[in-house]
């Protein structure tokens, strides 16, 4: 391991444990040695200042101080990912009967998923720790984010997938050049084995974003909450729907928000967290409805392949600020997704994938079902591109008619 | 019964960076125990102060992650790999 100091991880000192509080020096490690708890990154952060973050650049690296990240990261070769739109969804809250409702739309992002904004971190952590070769089991959306950091920043890349993913992911995460292996199994599978590879010497060098940069790649989907909060005008919503897959970026924008708060960067006001998932895959959605606090793994079946985490990691920290923020977690059946992908697309000219029909579908379902305020402001994620899912909706999705280049066959086609 | 049990890297301070150790058990729980008793301290990293195994951990036995069989009861057949992994995820 490469000698790192502060400065290379801006404001982070160190990382801690989630379970038990055990520090650690800032390192390519994950899992506390006295607990195996998930290890967490721990900051001392200065004075920030709202005109600071807003002199910077249009993407995550405005947020800098927030991050553990050197302070030339901006000018590094990476994929400055993030500052996505903020879509103010008037036509969809009409629908829905909700005053107030926006989309933070992540499809905007280099490779057409937040992932950019997880790898992006990650990436700069290898880096410090002169890793040559970036790594991760994914569900299609990663392994595409970190092909395409890799290639920008010069590193080699060797990515994991389940070999049944859509083709369009496939396509993208073969496409930036680095090693791409399908592994005959579930995402739950792949994640084992790259668990097994990094304690390897063939995994030697290599920085997994998601397994021995966990840390570090993690603390990207903090940029999701500074990113909301700013574009509201600094302020945090009242209510917002984030998917789960290993529960890791629904956690990270509830510490996002919290550190906006203590920070004193936004007022303190309370705001509720509704986790969404698909049925096919709802091991949270059913833990919470059960009232337990642990989450029992399922075998995932489901079209929102990118949520298809049938052991998430992160299960009981979304139970626990489901209950403490009075949100809740809802799941929805593949043709609910299917519809919300169409009623997002229909209303607000957005085509989202399946993860994006999870997040609509389980924000139509709580709003008829009163569980959200509809007087409440309200924000919606779509974490990734509906041309990465074409499969979810192309059976529905065909010319009205196929006429030859006349006006008179347009008027027979369409004369009633 | 004989089994190998794989070690996370994290563990192998208790084998002396051994990444792979032989056990004995008919049953997961019966390895454990031997396997703390080779290697003292090592089965309180795995299993937490009521006995159950810590909600970070992932163990196999063979492929089969033993939350989806008999937990701790989990049969471990003559011949058999444990893995032992801490839980990770986010794809």
């Amino acid at each position: 391991m490469a000698l790192t100091t502060a400065h290379e991880f801006g404001p982070a000192t160190g990382l801690s444990c989630r379970e038990c509080g055990t520090v650690y020096d800032l390192g390519p490690s994950f899992a506390c040695i006295e607990c195996f708890g998930p290890l967490e990154v721990a900051y001392e952060f200065g004075e920030v200042r709202r005109e600071q973050i807003e002199s910077g650049p249009a993407n995550i690296w405005r947020y800098r101080s927030l991050l553990p990240v050197p302070e030339n990261v901006a000018s590094k070769p990476n994929l400055q990912p993030g500052w996505t739109k903020l879509v103010k969804a008037d036509n969809l809250a009409g629908e829905l009967g909700l005053r107030s409702l926006y989309v933070k739309d992540d499809s905007g992002n280099p490779t057409h998923s937040f992932k950019d904004r997880v790898v992006a971190i990650a990436l700069e952590a290898a880096r410090t720790f002169g890793f040559h070769t970036l790594s991760c089991s994914s569900t299609g959306n990663l392994a595409g984010a970190v092909g395409a950091a890799a290639a920008r920043a010069g590193l080699d890349s060797c990515v994991f997938i389940p070999s049944n993913l859509e083709e369009a992911k496939i396509t993208m995460a073969s496409v930036y050049g680095g090693r791409l292996v399908g592994i005959e199994g579930t995402y739950d599978e792949v994640n084992r084995f790259c668990s097994e590879l990094i304690g390897d010497e063939l995994g030697e060098k290599w920085g997994f974003v998601n397994v021995n940069l966990r840390p570090y790649y993690a603390e990207g989907s903090k940029t999701l909450a500074y990113e909301i909060a700013e574009q509201l005008g600094w302020r945090i919503p009242d209510q917002i729907v984030i998917p789960i897959a290993s529960g890791s970026q629904l956690t990270k924008v509830d510490k996002g928000f919290r550190e906006l708060i203590k920070l004193g960067l936004v007022e303190d006001k309370p705001y509720r967290v509704f986790g969404a998932q698909a049925e096919g895959c709802s091991p949270v959605s059913a833990a919470y409805k059960a009232g337990l606090d642990v989450v029992q793994p399922v075998r995932p079946d489901t079209i929102a392949k990118s949520l298809a985490i049938g052991n998430p990691a992160d299960g009981p920290y979304v139970l626990d600020i489901a209950r403490r923020t009075g949100g809740a977690v809802e799941d929805v059946d593949d043709r609910e997704i299917v519809e919300a992908i169409h009623l997002l697309a229909r209303t607000e000219g957005i085509f989202a994938e399946t993860a994006g029909g999870v997040t609509v579908g389980v924000l139509r379902k709580l709003a008829a079902n009163g569980t959200l305020d509809p007087e409440a402001e309200t924000v919606v994620l779509n974490t990734g591109d509906g041309l990465k899912t074409l499969d979810a909706v192309a059976a529905e999705a065909r010319p009205a008619a196929v006429i030859r280049p006349s006006l008179d066959a347009f008027r027979t086609a369409f004369a009633n | 019964m004989s089994v190998s049990v794989r070690i996370p890297t994290i563990l192998r301070t208790y084998t002396s960076g051994a990444a792979e150790v032989s056990g004995e058990g008919g049953t997961l729980r019966e390895v454990l125990q031997k396997l703390d008793a080779d290697y003292p301290g090592i089965g309180a990293r795995i299993l937490d102060e009521t006995g159950k195994i810590r909600r970070f951990v992932n163990v196999y036995v063979g492929e089969e992650d033993v939350r989806f069989a008999e937990g701790l009861d989990t049969a471990t057949p003559d011949g058999v790999q444990i893995s032992v992994i801490p839980a990770v995820a986010g794809g």
